[in-house]
């Protein structure tokens, strides 16, 4: 008897599967704080590059290694995986698993994309004599991108643990909060990087 | 719903004909929020990129349109326009408010003392 009501027991989709829950619901809260915390360390960060930028020794400068038409391909992958994971939530909410999980395979191939284009840029700026510790602006500009780059790679091992994992359950109150958590992540990481490119790359060239 | 929720049980059934509404609105509203940060984006390269700017007016320009495409990002993807985000807009404008003290502070007393 209690078999057979296990059996039939069936989950209605809500409208926002990810806040139907009360663990749903702490999981978003918790996860914007998380975000808040985020914020202050990449300020920290961002502070510390303004602050140093100018000390470049003899190592070559921001004018000398960046060039715009690498950061300008890289922002666009960026945003574009942002709009891919929007996809991924209104399909999530449209209750098509299916589509959740195509958009989310979606961004993680850009965010590959994006991190393959990063460590090239490194490569090329470490053959053109910008190790870690060359220069002031070398460290802090490796650590801030870097942290950065990190970021996105722990995102895409995140974004990629969730499709392994649950690429046969369907949508559940227990997945859809993970999935909506990662993507808020996706764009916060994204959110970085409107600050990145236009702090770090727009102002070492044209400032 | 029932008091029991089996949270592992796969959601069946279609959205509401309400929601499904909200949602054709909302991939409208996304899209058009995506082409604007592409053309944000696009104008702040630009204005770097081409020598008929003068630096004082790009600097400036650039960090606007940089303000402008992070709140369309928390407020458009990132949902923070909805209703039952009080706490989630307290969350993140503190810590916008903690991070621009930082950067300022940071700036200061390192590049001042400095360089």
């Amino acid at each position: 008897m209690a078999e057979n009501e296990a059996m039939e027991q069936q989950q209605t989709l809500p409208p926002n599967p990810e806040k139907a829950t009360l663990e749903g619901r702490n999981k978003y809260l918790g996860f914007w704080f998380f975000l808040g915390g985020e914020t202050v360390l990449f300020g920290s960060l961002f502070g510390t590059y303004l602050g140093l930028r100018s000390g470049v020794l003899d190592g070559p400068g921001p004018a000398d290694l960046f060039h715009l038409d690498l950061v300008f391909i890289m922002t666009m992958i960026l945003l574009t995986s942002s709009l891919t994971s929007v996809f991924a939530v209104i399909n999530m909410k449209r209750g098509n698993y299916k589509g959740l999980l195509i958009w989310m395979w979606a961004t993680v191939a850009l965010g590959v994309a994006f991190l393959v284009f990063e460590i090239y840029e490194f490569y090329e700026y470490y053959h053109q004599g910008l190790g870690f510790s060359t220069s002031a602006f070398a460290s802090a500009f490796y650590t801030l991108v870097g942290t950065h780059g990190a970021h996105v790679l722990f995102g895409v091992l995140w974004i990629t643990t969730l499709l392994i994992r649950y690429r046969k359950s369907g949508l559940t109150l227990t997945n859809a909060p993970k999935f909506y958590t990662a993507v808020l992540y996706w764009h916060f990481i994204d959110v970085v990087w409107v600050f990145i490119f236009t702090v770090v790359y727009l102002l070492g060239i044209g400032g | 719903m029932s008091s029991h929720v089996d949270p592992s049980a796969p959601l069946q059934g279609e959205p509401t004909k309400n929601t499904q509404r909200k949602l054709k609105k909302e991939m409208r509203t996304q899209l058009v929020s995506f082409v604007l940060m592409i053309f944000i984006t696009s104008m702040a390269f630009l204005s770097i990129a081409s020598d008929a700017i003068p630096s004082g007016f790009a600097i400036p320009f650039i960090l606007l349109l940089a303000a402008i495409q992070v709140t369309l990002q928390l407020y458009f993807f990132m949902h923070m326009n909805e209703k039952g985000t009080a706490w989630v807009n307290i969350m993140i404008w503190s810590g916008l408010f903690i991070a621009v003290l930082t950067v300022a502070a940071l700036m200061l007393l390192i590049g001042v003392v400095k360089y």
